[in-house]
């Protein structure tokens, strides 16, 4: 069956994050100025099959260990659902 | 004495590499056999050296070197550095090679988040293996810098560990050979600007030797690295052996 997992990428606790530091002097430019901190990350929808729930999230598992995310400085979280809707190019 | 050998070095070419046909151009000025192979072949042949070069692989989409890091010839080279060949990565070769795992570490966004291309002092840390062999310690050179992912990081332990066991090979300084602050171009830990792996013949770092190998484009101290590998080559018997 069909599954749609929503990983999550972000950088470990004590990894410098110019990026984040950036949109986050931004927001206080703009007049946000309780704004302390962004950290900036990556959100992967990623569609594929599995034959169940524990086979999808073993799946997702192994993406994430070998690919989506490095962990040298990253660390990868995911929310996994069967998925019904057939998923379309470039949403 | 051995004949004068012709050095035959591999140059990794991915989609999106820029660097390759500079490092091509270098070494056959040298007099050098240099042969370009695309990311899809899987042998390497019987090169003396692998060169990854600088450039975007894969558009660096994800990570950079996170994609070029499964290539097909990416496991030829995986296996000649297990073999002790001498590979060295520049810049977004550089970043492949902490990707792939044949270096520790990781290239993140310059600090300032800006591109940077300019020159570039480095002190040179340790004058030896295939690529520094001809430098020697505490030597500054001037090379091209040209990137937006160069601040190398590592943990704490990484990080003493490299120093302790002597990889750190070069570092971002000031002409006076000073590493400081003001120096690094990228934010890089420590100033790191190149490593090597625990045995030595593996060399990331994030400068251009191949943009500074003539004097007609401002700079020649790239050639010292050329230099040292034709003489690093020439000292090994078996590379010697295959020539004869």
């Amino acid at each position: 069956m069909r599954w749609l997992a929503e990983v999550h990428v972000t950088l470990k606790p004590g990894i410098a994050d110019p990026e984040g530091q950036t949109v986050a002097g931004g927001l206080r430019s703009l007049g946000f100025e309780t704004v302390s901190q962004v950290r900036a990350g990556k959100l992967m929808r990623v569609a594929f099959e599995a034959d169940d729930h524990a086979a999808a999230d073993a799946a997702v598992s192994a993406m994430c260990g070998r690919l989506l995310a490095n962990p040298v400085m990253e660390t990868a979280s995911w929310d996994l659902r069967a998925d019904q809707e057939p998923e379309k190019e470039d949403m | 004495m051995t004949v004068a050998a012709r050095p035959r070095i591999a140059v990794a070419v991915f989609p999106g590499t820029w660097s390759e046909r500079d490092f091509a151009d270098a070494g056959a000025d040298l007099g050098w056999q240099m042969r370009l192979l695309w990311h899809t072949e899987r042998s390497l042949g019987d090169a003396d050296a692998v060169v990854l070069p600088g450039g975007f692989a894969h558009g660096d989409h994800l990570r950079t070197g996170a994609i070029a890091r499964f290539s097909p010839l990416m496991a030829a080279v995986e296996e000649f550095a297990r073999r002790g060949g001498p590979v060295l990565g520049s810049c977004n070769g550089f970043q492949i090679l902490t990707e792939a795992g044949l270096l520790p570490g990781v290239l993140m966004r310059n600090d300032h988040l800006e591109f940077r291309c300019d020159w570039q002092w480095l002190r040179v840390e340790h004058g030896s293996g295939p690529f520094l062999g001809s430098l020697a310690a505490g030597e500054v050179i001037r090379l091209p810098i040209s990137h937006g992912e160069g601040r190398f990081v590592a943990d704490e332990a990484t990080l003493d560990k490299l120093e302790s066991s002597g990889r750190v090979m070069l570092r971002y300084a000031d002409s006076g050979g000073a590493v400081t602050d003001a120096a690094n171009p990228n934010g890089s830990l420590r100033g790191i600007a190149g490593i090597v792996n625990e045995r030595g013949n593996v060399l990331g770092m994030m400068p251009h030797p191949e943009r500074a190998a003539d004097p007609e484009v401002g700079g020649s101290d790239g050639l010292m690295l050329f230099h040292s590998l034709e003489a690093w080559l020439a000292a090994q018997p078996a590379a010697a052996e295959r020539r004869l």
